[in-house]
Order: structure tokens, then C-alpha cells, then sequence
């Protein structure tokens, strides 16, 4: 059991992390929430002084708002779909014996080291463009029209580059998780005559169930303030328009500093309703 | 490995394995190749995979129009310097969550996590405002405060769930040989500590790397890293894709180089206690 | 602090000693266009003659406007010298956020600016930003698939000569697209087109109220006729091609015709970059029979010094230099005269050596033809022609671009964009106080 003197120590030494990010939270915090009461326009002026709940009531009663809500869920749901169910059967077959592994891994974690920047800009430009790109020369070898990507599939196209950005995230994790299964639990259920698909459903994913929480979280987090893939590819149109994306338009496009701190407060209303979700779940976890 | 595996199955996962892999790290092998063409064979139809004349002229067109060695060593000290001062703070926090917890300790650890939630974007202009005040708007110090400050919460929590892994009897019989404080954090957990704190550097030297958006906004000429020097390549006038992907190969390369050097590393402390 | 101010000072003072003027270090924020890229390149002639270095910051036109707009309106003053268009100038001067212009020496020769641009980069009789280059909006065609169609094309053409070529001129087996036009949303991208197409209809964004006028027929016109055509005879994924990506197309000869800004003339003629480069001609803007107004626009990146710099003098004589007569001799003294930054001086259009510029003659007249004091048939209470200038117009013009590059997708049909972006423009101008 710790001592009392270990306690205080121990105190001392978080205290730094907390304050800082205490301070971190809160002074940008306030100031968003005070902006988001006044009428505050910085090229009419700047502070043109209080107006109530004007601008929350006119954030969430713009035709935008709604929409804007359904495209972050779906981005960050799809993403997280698709990692995870993708980043499970890499992580399966990087565990399997093979020649080459330590290369095929290095080969497999790149797109994490790419900066969002780089990689909206590859795959907008050289991979999706509809004449010029790599897709759109594939599709014409076999004949067919090619896909006007960021347009007619918009949100698909988002949600694959950023997926292609997190599936090392997710992989290396989830393999991790698998290589600390116990051999010999799978070997004795091999033996026993389980089919391949009821050790993963009975051995393999609730072995996973924790290591998957774990992507969840973090990549919820990530994946909530998405915005250079979005600003490169499409600057929000064809339905990408998320709520940080829309924020973004009414601070720095509109210049409407007081309507887009109330979309902030709105956009972090959201998080914490997902953050309290998640924390459940996870905390769940970390007792277990 | 008890297994006796059959070399059929094995070349089977070799090839399934590496077909995969190379897909995946295809547009960047895309990037790399295209960036060695003319803009003309850039967007050659049928594309051009090895046989074209290789050429650095693209290389040397960014080298002249933007000086990226100090874009790069911009990139380099506030990656380096925002993921050693995050780590400064981040163990002494993560070491009294892990080895003297209280009842709080995972509502802190949680209430950590969820500062990163706040959306950058909302919280903008009273960041921008502050700066000015405080004379720290395009300065390397400012921007690793902030970058140290958004990565913490990782940091933290990945010291964390790592320390805790670390068994507590040794502490505690270190306690009884009458170790101090000192000694017991110097000599018996940094050693056994090595490898998580290795990994988080390494995370979040890459983190901090790719951020673009305080980087972009916080920073114009003097402390301007690598993500703004891409800025100015996005859509140049004309053909483009040689030059971009010549761009965008220098703005990653250091930090896929160092990446693959410590993926054994990196892999091996990026758990955040998915295993139990 | 002071302890920087020092170090300036002893920079500065060792240097005082070396070239025997006052030395300063300013930042520059500019937009990677070609004409800018070429001056950063030229500047150490600035630097020999002036004795001051130059700390450039090079954005895309995006970024640029979000790091140049947040960082006069918060007060940031991280830039001595900024790179901005006749959009934002009147707008900021009016907010007295730009150092007016007006005492720059007799030696400049202020009076040389072409008028159209003096007066839209001037805010009640004052200069507040220098034109760097100016441009207007023209035809560029391919003279041969032209030929081939058996069809000519006037000087003066209208919106149906426009729509016959398109149509003649489209071979979509071999990735000919009769016409290539701005589909990428935004103010600057799609919106500037789609208000000089409206505005050549006989369509306004405003009625002298500021009533939005999108539901009326003029506009339900325009719209129709650029998205028939586009959708019609432009090239695929034409809802996300902005000036950049249109200007690559005509370089690989893939469009047969193309609307746009006039300083293209010199990518598209330049033969180290456009394979098309000596089958380029060149006609005015076109509009609807009987309507007076042509679809022509009218532009200039310019540099303008914001309020409260510490390095006024040395901002002062950079903006001096970069566009000034001495530079554009410069700039054809290295680089020929094709390559000279066009539109912002009468004395440039008067230069024989450079009317012999195929395009010299084509963009003068387009830029003579646009006047942004009066930009539509209908009166309307604002000033621009494809751009609003009011604070409000960025946040607008790009809401509603965003709704027409969704018509262009096939995504949503003309008259549900012009609802959409009606309500839209409805919204915002309320919540603006109007």
C-alpha cells in the first residue's frame, strides 16, 4: 500500500500535466464561450458587443447544421469500420509465418508517417483525378468510364483515404494483441477440430475485444478533428461538410467569430456526448 | 513456433501477405517514382512504372524556389523539442498513476483524453489572440508548447498503460532494501521503462510531425515547418504532379526513414494496454 | 524582446557598415502563382539595390487568403507586406487596416496604372494596394479543331456562338472537350465565373435593397445554360476543376475551348509548358444577345502594407520595386516579354515590343470592358463584378459555389442549387445585420 509520503509525492508529480493542460482546456475554453455570446464580426469592426443565444440558435437552425452532424458520424464510423475489420485480418495474416516479414510490416505501417497534407494531395490529384489520375487510367484499360471519385463518391473517397491513413494504427495494435494470444489455447482448438471460423469467433475476437476499445478511442479522437483531407479534396462540398469543416467556414470563410465559437461550443458538446460513450466502454476495460 | 508449418501454406501467406503490402504502400511508392519523371511522363497514359528517363530536375526546382533545409530543421526542432518536453512531464504523471493510484486516477486519466476533443478550429481565434499577446505567433517555442500540449494526453496515456505492466512487487521490494525515491525510479524503472518510453517518443515525434493544422496557422516565415512548405506546392499553375510528388517525397522522407529504423521499437510500446 | 530588438540593431548596424543603408528583414506573403514564384527568384535584385532581405511566405490562394485575412483581423502582424486582390482591398482600407499608397515617388508614375485597376485597389480617391498583375476574363481556343469544326470564331462572340463551337468541337473518343469551364466550389474558383455568366444574362447577386436575387429568371437562365454546357461538352469530374486544373487540360490539348483569366494567355502560348502552345486564339467574353453586359471579370493580385508595421519604409519600396516599370524591363530582359506580369500598367500595352505579344491586345480590351462600378444591366448597391465586396461575400460565394459544383455532379438539379444557395445567402445576410 502506498504511504502517505508517496502519495504527496505522487501529487506533486502530476501536477504539472494538470495544470498545464488544465490551463490548456480552460482559458481557450472561456474565451470561445464568451465570444459565443457576442456579436463578434472582425471585419465589421470585431466586438460589436452581446446578443444572447443569437448565435446558437442561428448555428443549429442553419440548413447546414444537421447535415453537417450526419457527415462526421459517418466519416468517423465508416473509418473506424473499416480499420478495424481490415486491420483484424492484416493483423491475422501478418501473424502467420511467412519469408519476409519485417518487410512486409514496414510496408504495411507507411501510410502512418504520411502527413494528411501529402497523402489528400497523392490520392486527390495522382490517384483519383478523373483524367490524369492513376484510377481514372485503370478504368480506361478495361474500358470503362472513369469515376468521377471526389465528386460522385465523395464521402466514400474521404473515408478511404483517411482509412488508408489509420489502417497501420489499427493493425499494429490489433497485432500486438494477437501475438500475446496463448499458441497452445488455438493449437488445442485446432486439435479438437474447430473449424477456422469458430476459433476466430470463439478464441481470436474476444481475445481482441480489448484491443479493439483501445482503437476505437483513439482514433475517435483523431478522426473527430479531421480537416486537411477535407479541406484538400473536396473544401466541403458534395455533402463532406462535417461540423469541425462548417466551424471552419463560419470562423475563417464568413469571419464570424461569435457563430462559429457557438458551433465550437456545439462541436464540443458532441465530442463529450462520444467521449462519455467511449470512456464507458474503455473504463470498462481498464478494470477488467 | 510449435507448429509444423508446411511450406505450401507458408509461401500461400508470403504471397497473400506481400500482394497486400505493397498495395498498401503503394501511392507512396507512386509519389516516389512519379517524383524522378518529367511532368510530361508524369501523366503519361498508359502510366510509366520503371522505364522512363530518370530525372532530379524536379528535386532541384523545389530546392530552388523554397529553402527546405529550413523547413525541414524547423520540422525537426519542434517534432523533437514538443515530444522531450511532453515526456519530461508525461513520466513523472503517468509513474503516480501507475504506482500510486487513487480512486480519481482514471477520471483524470479520461478527463486528459478528452482535452484532445476540444476541435482545434472552435478554439482557433482565442489561441491566435493569446499568441499575439504574449509575442509567441511565429516562433518555434510557441508552436512546441502548443504541439506538447495537444500530444500530452497521448503521452501520457501510453506511459501509463505501459508502466503499469511493469510488476509492483519489484518496487516494493526495492522499498524494502530501503531504495529512495530516486533510486528506485533511476535504477530499477527507467531501465525496465525503456522501451514504452522509446515508442511514445517515437509516436509522437510523428504525431507532431504531421500536424498541419496549428502549424499552418500559428506559424509565416521564421518557424514555418514542413507543412507549410507542401502548402505552396498544392496546386501550382499548370502540369504539377512531378513537382508535387518531388515535394511531397521530401516532406515525408525524414520521417519514413526514421519511422521504419524504429518500427521494432515503436511496435513494441504501442500497445495502450491492449494486452493484458 | 528587447533583447531581439538589440540583435536586430546589431544585425542592422553591421550591415549599415557594408551597404551604407538601413537594412531591414520583411516578410512577405504571396500566392504560388507563376508571376510570384518568378519574383522571388528576382529579388535578389531588390536586395543589391535596396540593401533589405526578403523572408517570403509561399501559400496556395487559400490558404493565403485564411492566413493573411485571420492575421490583419486579429492584428497578428507577422507580415510586413501582403499579397491580396481587389476584393479584400476596399474592404480593408475602409477598416483603415492598409497603409495608403498615395505618397509612393513621381518616379512611379501612379498614373500609369491602368484605370480600371487603380479604381478597384483605390477606397474613397486613395491607392491602398499596388497591382501586380491584373486580368480580366476571355475565350482561349484552339484555332485548328476550330478550323475543323468548319467553324470561326468571332472577336466578339456571344453565348451561342460559344454554345455552337462547344458542340462542334467535342470528341469524346479521343478526350476533346468542347469547352472547360470553372467547376470547383468557391468564391474565388466557381462563383467567379458562374456571377460574370449571370451578370452577362442580365442576373445580380442584390437588388438596391440587398434582397438576393437568385430566384429570379435571369439567374435560373444563366445557371442553366453553364450547366448545360458543362455537363454537355466538359471534360469528366469538370465539378472539381478550379483555374489550375483547367489550365493542365488545355496544356494536353484536351479542351477545346476554355473561359478564363487572362493571364493563361501566356501558360497556354508557352511552348516549354502547353503542347498546344501555337494553336491558341483568343476572342472577348461573350454574352447574351442584347444584353450590354459581357461575361468578363476584372482582377489584380496586388500588394498592399498592413496598418502598424514597424518596417513601413522598407515594405514601401519593395512594393516600389515589384511594380514598378524597372521590374517589368527586368522580367523581359530575362525572360521575354511574354512573361512580363500583364494588366496593371497602361505603359506596358503601349510598349511595341510588347504588342507583338499575340494575347497583348485581346487582354487590354477585355480589362477596358469590365467595370466594376457597374457591373450588372440592374442597378445593384455594391461594387465588383464577380465578387461582392462586402465582408460577407467570401462566406456566400463559397455556400453557394458548394451548391452548384453539387449541380455540376448531376448531384442536385438547377433550380434546387439556386434555392439552396438563395436561403443560404438569405441566412447570412440577416445574421450580417442587413
Amino acid at each position: 500500500m502506498a504511504t502517505q509520503h508517496s502519495r504527496s509525492a505522487a501529487r506533486f508529480m502530476m501536477a504539472p500535466a494538470v495544470i498545464l493542460l488544465l490551463g490548456w482546456m480552460l482559458v481557450p475554453l472561456s474565451m470561445t464561450l464568451v465570444f459565443s455570446f457576442k456579436k463578434y464580426l472582425p471585419l465589421r469592426g470585431g466586438d460589436l458587443g452581446w446578443i444572447g443565444f443569437d448565435n446558437y440558435v442561428r448555428f443549429v437552425s442553419s440548413s447546414a447544421f444537421w447535415p453537417s452532424v450526419q457527415t462526421t458520424l459517418i466519416i468517423v464510423g465508416g473509418v473506424l469500420v473499416i480499420t478495424i475489420i481490415f486491420g483484424i485480418l492484416l493483423s491475422i495474416l501478418l501473424d502467420q509465418p511467412m519469408w519476409g516479414q519485417g518487410i512486409v510490416r514496414i510496408l504495411v505501417i507507411a501510410p502512418f508517417f504520411v502527413m494528411p497534407t501529402v497523402s489528400a494531395l497523392v490520392w486527390k490529384n495522382m490517384l483519383m483525378d478523373p483524367v490524369n489520375g492513376l484510377f481514372a487510367h485503370l478504368w480506361k484499360a478495361f474500358g470503362a468510364q472513369p469515376v468521377e471519385w471526389l465528386s460522385d463518391a465523395s464521402l466514400f473517397s474521404i473515408i478511404l483515404i483517411v482509412s488508408w491513413q489509420w489502417l497501420p494504427f489499427a493493425t499494429l495494435i490489433l497485432l500486438t494483441a494477437i501475438q500475446s494470444l496463448d499458441s497452445e489455447q488455438l493449437e488445442a482448438a485446432e486439435m479438437d477440430g474447430a473449424p477456422p471460423l469458430a476459433r476466430f469467433g470463439f478464441i481470436i475476437l474476444p481475445h481482441l475485444a480489448r484491443a479493439i476499445t483501445i482503437v476505437i478511442l483513439i482514433q475517435t479522437i483523431f478522426l473527430l478533428a479531421i480537416f486537411a483531407e477535407i479541406f484538400v479534396t473536396t473544401s466541403g462540398a458534395f455533402g463532406t461538410r462535417t461540423l469541425t469543416y462548417l466551424i471552419y467556414q463560419r470562423v475563417l470563410e464568413s469571419q464570424n467569430v461569435g457563430l462559429g465559437s457557438a458551433g465550437g461550443v456545439y462541436a464540443i458538446i458532441l465530442a463529450n456526448i462520444i467521449a462519455i460513450f467511449l470512456m464507458r466502454i474503455v473504463g470498462k476495460n481498464l478494470d477488467a | 513456433m510449435a507448429r509444423a508449418v508446411t511450406t505450401r501454406r507458408k509461401t500461400i501467406n508470403t504471397v497473400a501477405a506481400w500482394a497486400i503490402g505493397l498495395l498498401i504502400f503503394f501511392p507512396i511508392l507512386w509519389t516516389i517514382l512519379t517524383s524522378f519523371k518529367t511532368e510530361a511522363q508524369a501523366i503519361n497514359d498508359p502510366p510509366l512504372f520503371f522505364f522512363f528517363d530518370w530525372t532530379l530536375e524536379n528535386y532541384a526546382i523545389v530546392q530552388e524556389r523554397s529553402n527546405y533545409m529550413r523547413f525541414l530543421w524547423n520540422s525537426v526542432i519542434i517534432a523533437g523539442g514538443s515530444t522531450f518536453l511532453g515526456v519530461i512531464i508525461g513520466v513523472p504523471a503517468a509513474w503516480s498513476m501507475a504506482f500510486v493510484p487513487s480512486r480519481r486516477t482514471k477520471d483524470i486519466l479520461l478527463w486528459m483524453l478528452s482535452t484532445k476533443m476540444l476541435p482545434a478550429v472552435g478554439v482557433l481565434y482565442p489561441i491566435y489572440l493569446l499568441f499575439i499577446k504574449l509575442g509567441l505567433l511565429d516562433t518555434r517555442f510557441g508552436l512546441t508548447i502548443v504541439l506538447m500540449l495537444i500530444n500530452l494526453p497521448i503521452i501520457i496515456w501510453m506511459l501509463y498503460t505501459y508502466f503499469k505492466e511493469i510488476p509492483g512487487e519489484i518496487l516494493e521490494a526495492a522499498r524494502m532494501d530501503g531504495a529512495t525515491l530516486k533510486e528506485e525510479i533511476l535504477y530499477i524503472l527507467t531501465p525496465m521503462a525503456i522501451p514504452g518510453i522509446a515508442s511514445t517518443v517515437l509516436l509522437n515525434i510523428i504525431l507532431a510531425w504531421n500536424e498541419a493544422f496549428w502549424t499552418l496557422n500559428l506559424t509565416a516565415a521564421k518557424a514555418a515547418p514542413l507543412t507549410a512548405f507542401i502548402a505552396s506546392y498544392s496546386s501550382p499553375e499548370g502540369l504539377f504532379y512531378a513537382k508535387l510528388s518531388a515535394a511531397s517525397t521530401m516532406a515525408i522522407a525524414p520521417i519514413l526513414i526514421l519511422g521504419w529504423f524504429s518500427q521494432k521499437q515503436l511496435v513494441r510500446g504501442l500497445t495502450f494496454g491492449a494486452v493484458k | 524582446m528587447y533583447l531581439k530588438n538589440a540583435l536586430c540593431a546589431a544585425t542592422a548596424l553591421t550591415l549599415i557598415s557594408t551597404t551604407g543603408a538601413f537594412a531591414d528583414t520583411i516578410t512577405i506573403a504571396t500566392v504560388n502563382n507563376g508571376d510570384m514564384i518568378r519574383m522571388q527568384g528576382l529579388a535578389e535584385d531588390f536586395t543589391a539595390k535596396t540593401g533589405h532581405t526578403l523572408e517570403w511566405v509561399t501559400l496556395e490562394e487559400n490558404v493565403l487568403r485564411q492566413r493573411v485575412t485571420q492575421d490583419i483581423a486579429a492584428k497578428g502582424g507577422q507580415f510586413d507586406v501582403m499579397t491580396i486582390g481587389m476584393y479584400e482591398t476596399p474592404i480593408w482600407a475602409a477598416n483603415e487596416w492598409l497603409v495608403s499608397l498615395d505618397d509612393l515617388p513621381a518616379s512611379y508614375d501612379k498614373d500609369d496604372i491602368l484605370p480600371a485597376m487603380r479604381a478597384g485597389l483605390s477606397h474613397s480617391g486613395k491607392l491602398f494596394a499596388a497591382p501586380f498583375y491584373g486580368e480580366s476574363s476571355m475565350i482561349m481556343y484552339r484555332t485548328d479543331l476550330i478550323e475543323k469544326a468548319g467553324l470561326s470564331m468571332p472577336d466578339a462572340p456571344t453565348w451561342s456562338d460559344v454554345a455552337a463551337a462547344a458542340k462542334a468541337m467535342t470528341d469524346k473518343d479521343n478526350e476533346v472537350y468542347g469547352v472547360c469551364l470553372r467547376g470547383k466550389a468557391g468564391w474565388g474558383e466557381n462563383m467567379a465565373f458562374i456571377t460574370t455568366v449571370a451578370n452577362s444574362f442580365g442576373a445580380r447577386w442584390f437588388d438596391e435593397n440587398w434582397k438576393p436575387q437568385l430566384d429570379t429568371p435571369e439567374w435560373k437562365e444563366a445557371v442553366s445554360f453553364y450547366n448545360d454546357l458543362l455537363t454537355n461538352y466538359g471534360p469528366p469530374g469538370a465539378s472539381t476543376n478550379g483555374f489550375n486544373e483547367n489550365l493542365a487540360l488545355f496544356q494536353q490539348g484536351k479542351c477545346g475551348m476554355w473561359i478564363d483569366a487572362t493571364v493563361a494567355a501566356s501558360f497556354v502560348t508557352n511552348p516549354n509548358d502547353s503542347t498546344v502552345a501555337e494553336k491558341v486564339g483568343f476572342a472577348l467574353a461573350p454574352n447574351k444577345e442584347g444584353v450590354e453586359k459581357r461575361a468578363n471579370w476584372l482582377w489584380a493580385w496586388a500588394l498592399a502594407i498592413p496598418a502598424g508595421t514597424q518596417k513601413e519604409a522598407a515594405a514601401k519600396q519593395f512594393v516600389e520595386w515589384a511594380t514598378s516599370k524597372d521590374y517589368i524591363e527586368l522580367v523581359a530582359s530575362k525572360e521575354g516579354w511574354a512573361n512580363v506580369p500583364p494588366g496593371a500598367r497602361t505603359s506596358l500595352y503601349e510598349n511595341p515590343e510588347y504588342q507583338k505579344v499575340p494575347f497583348a491586345k485581346m487582354t487590354l480590351d477585355s480589362i477596358n470592358a469590365a467595370n466594376p462600378d457597374s457591373p450588372t444591366v440592374k442597378p445593384v448597391p455594391y461594387v465588383g463584378i464577380q465578387y461582392v465586396a462586402i465582408p460577407e461575400w467570401a462566406g456566400i460565394g463559397t455556400a453557394a459555389g458548394q451548391e452548384f459544383s453539387a449541380m455540376v455532379a448531376g448531384q442536385q438539379s438547377v433550380d434546387e442549387a439556386l434555392a439552396k444557395a438563395q436561403a443560404n445567402t438569405a441566412e447570412e445576410m440577416e445574421a450580417a445585420g442587413y
